[in-house]
């Protein structure tokens, strides 16, 4: 039997609403008792905690560990282990691998891979159509069989709205969400960059909020014919939030997330042509930014996703408009969000913290995200007051796309820890 | 004032005294043009590299004459599809150009933002030939230079800026410019064709070619890609002539006598300009060309000399 004590430290659990200094204990993988003053069981680990504040396991329902097929920019080895530095003790991976995730056997090789070199936990998210071709359905109920959680075209949307329609109604008896990566890609033809006075000024073409607009009511509208779960992924516009606000109030099934450069950074970010910062959807307005944090404070945006994106070098230092889609995230979110949302009032700690971990967990239904004893002893452990220069030397991701590199903030991870093994440091 | 930047990369990001400098520079090097010999040696040992990887005549034999006016040794790098097919990246291409210890290194390239990326790389001083639909700054300053000549002053003057604002990069280095020069501004085409939120810039929009040139001291007109129509932007070629070329009949029923039509080349005539005012008195479209080359010695010199040449 082998046991951690994690002590003294501020334990934070959404889930029961605690917020008090008091002990975790996790026996054989799993939460086995929280209270103050617990005693360590015989041959038990400790962790000094006192000082930090201990969480559920951060998920993150939004990453691409790129294997198989693109190792060059991550494999499942160093994304996990981004994952785990970064405080997220479990992710799931999108399906624009190479072959694609479109069918039980790629599910299982990822889960086999996760199993011998992952360092958390690892969920894989299948293509809704095959090859992510937007013609005609995967096996669905294969991947769902094979372990896939969610069911997602990511990187673009489903633009055939009968056969969209069609997945959402295959998949309900597996009572799996469809993720959308919600853009018209007509509207969004050509862009590189949100449309704007940046994007004017730069001469660079942009994609209006409406391409992601009008695609989020499509798929809201479909949600409420179907009945299905619908997840809308990295939501980027003040509109798109106003119609998921709605559609909730009307009681669609629907849930939503937004990613960490989203709520911290505007089209103003592009002024210098870095291309870590061009990702899809693009940045937007100081407008959009600050509907996005309302909504994630509100609860109309249920949590936090990275939307992880590692690309190699030699592809993201060129020009920007030749430069693939995407920024990385694992290791920069909670730091990042500590400092920009928490710290200036925008965003209370037990929100961000609920957003990260219980409220993921519900959205996906993954096991975790609450430290109530029988689930898996998956902890996050911070530490507010710590200070760091985001250095992209020191990540432990295969790549270097972020853009965060060169800012100074205050929160840290201290210590990830999955099933009671302490994976970070 | 003396001249401090490595490069020339926008308009936008030069104050009214920078730009009023290379006006003045180039002002006082017009006169090499008509001369018997035309060869200064200020920059007698300097290199300047061409690297267009689009294709100009125009502006890279410009810059080409220029370079050997003040007596720089100028080579042709032409890129254009090439490079890019053999799959070397534009900084590998740049290290490698590096190796060769260039003094000044002018480019042109399809993607904005690419000749600041090449300052970034580059110790050499970089010239920005074009980038996209980002910024074209010799361009403008050589309508400044012929607005300044022909008019005598360029602060209170109106500037209708006509056509396809949405991916002119001349449109953008010229709003900047004239914009810091105190200098109104009007774009005017199919609202397809104009860049969302302009007007942030501090200019006016007009939809009707009549209302736009209506008292503008200066019209420029714009080149139409034939492919705007391929996409979906203007319904056709006809249409677009007909409601925003400009015929010499527009022009007298609506622009005032003085005025000055440019156009940064090559003209489609019959399409923005009809012949007879591409040709016509008002038209002051070979100044342009003209005053670019005495544009770009002010900017070969200004560089090499702001890098520790002899100066000129």
């Amino acid at each position: 039997m082998s046991a951690l004590l994690i002590r003294h430290g501020r334990v934070l659990d959404p889930a029961t609403r605690l917020d008090a200094v008091a002990d975790v204990l996790i026996e054989d993988g799993r939460i086995a008792a929280v209270g103050p003053g617990l005693p360590a069981p015989p041959g038990a680990a400790v962790f000094d905690a006192a000082g930090l504040v201990v969480c559920p396991g951060f998920i993150d329902l939004h990453v691409h560990l790129r294997e198989p097929g693109y190792e060059y920019k991550e494999t499942i080895a160093t994304g996990t282990r981004a994952a785990a530095a970064g405080g997220f003790t479990a992710v799931c991976c999108m399906a624009n691998t190479r072959p694609v995730n479109d069918t039980g056997s790629i599910t299982e090789y990822i889960l086999e891979r996760a199993r011998t070199e992952g360092r958390v936990r690892v969920y894989p998210i299948g293509a809704v159509t095959r090859g992510l071709a937007g013609q005609e359905l995967s096996e669905l109920a294969e991947l769902a069989e094979a372990g896939c959680v969610a069911f997602s075209d990511d990187g673009r949307a489903v633009m055939n709205a009968a056969l969209y329609r069609r997945a959402m109604e295959y998949t309900l008896p597996f009572g799996l969400p469809v993720v959308s990566h919600a853009e018209d890609h007509e509207l969004s033809r050509g862009a590189v960059m949100n449309e704007g006075v940046v994007a004017t000024e730069l001469g660079l073409p942009g994609a209006p909020g409406a391409a992601e607009d009008v695609m989020v009511a499509r798929d809201l509208i479909l949600a409420e014919l179907t009945g299905a779960h619908v997840h809308i992924a990295h939501v980027s516009t003040a509109g798109a939030v106003r119609l998921i606000r709605d559609a909730k109030a009307r009681g669609v099934r629907v849930t939503a997330e937004v990613t960490p450069h989203h709520l911290t950074l505007t089209e103003e970010a592009v002024r210098g042509f870095d291309p870590n910062t061009k990702m899809n959807p693009p940045l937007r307005t100081k407008r959009d930014v600050e509907a996005l944090v309302e909504a994630l404070a509100d609860g109309t945006i249920d949590c936090v996703a990275t939307d992880h994106a590692p690309h190699a070098v030699s592809e993201k230092e060129g020009e920007f408009d030749r430069a693939p889609f995407g920024v990385i995230g694992l290791e920069t979110a909670v730091p990042v969000l500590l400092d920009r949302l928490v710290r200036p009032g925008l965003l209370p700690l037990a929100t961000l913290v609920a957003r990260l971990s219980t409220d993921p967990a519900r959205v996906f239904n993954l096991p975790g995200g609450r430290l109530t004893p029988g689930a898996p002893g998956d902890v996050t452990i911070l530490d507010l007051e710590r200070e760091l220069v985001i250095d992209p030397a020191r990540f432990f991701s295969k790549s270097r796309n972020t853009p965060f590199a060169g800012w100074c903030v205050r929160g840290a991870v201290a210590a990830t820890i999955v099933g009671g093994r302490v994976v970070y440091p | 004032m003396p001249w401090t930047r490595k490069d020339l990369l926008t308009i936008r990001e030069l104050d009214p005294a920078e730009i009023t400098l290379l006006l003045d520079t180039a002002a006082s090097l017009e006169e090499i043009a008509g001369r018997e010999i035309k060869k200064v040696p200020a920059l007698r040992g300097k290199t300047v590299v061409n690297l267009f990887y689009e294709a100009s005549t125009r502006t890279r034999t410009s810059f080409e004459i220029a370079g050997k006016w003040l007596s720089a040794d100028v080579v042709n790098f032409s890129a254009a599809g090439s490079s890019v097919a053999k799959g070397e990246s534009l900084i590998d291409t740049a290290k490698n150009i590096a190796a060769m210890s260039p003094d000044v290194v002018v480019v042109r390239h399809p993607s904005a933002g690419a000749a600041a990326l090449l300052a970034r790389e580059l110790r050499c001083s970089v010239v920005n030939a074009g980038d996209g639909a980002h910024e074209h700054p010799t361009q403008a300053l050589l309508d400044l230079l012929t607005i300044r000549d022909r008019k005598g002053h360029l602060e209170g003057l109106h500037v209708a800026i006509v056509g396809d604002v949405a991916h002119s990069r001349v449109a953008r280095s010229n709003i900047h410019g004239m914009r810091k020069l105190g200098m109104t501004v009007t774009v005017a085409g199919p609202p397809t064709l104009i860049p969302p939120f302009v007007q942030e810039l501090g200019v006016k929009v007009r939809y009707r070619l009549e209302d736009a040139i209506a008292d503008a001291d200066v019209i420029m007109m714009l080149r139409l890609q034939r492919e705007r129509m391929e996409h979906g932007l203007i319904p056709s070629v006809r249409e677009y002539a007909r409601y925003w070329g400009l015929t010499l009949e527009r022009l007298r029923a609506h622009a005032r006598p003085d005025v000055l039509i440019m156009h940064p080349g090559p003209v489609n005539r019959g399409i923005e300009l009809a012949p007879e005012v591409a040709d016509g008195p008002y038209s002051v479209i070979l100044d342009q060309v003209a005053r670019g080359v005495a544009v770009r010695m002010a900017v070969l010199l200004l560089l090499a000399g702001a890098r520790g040449a002899e100066g000129a």
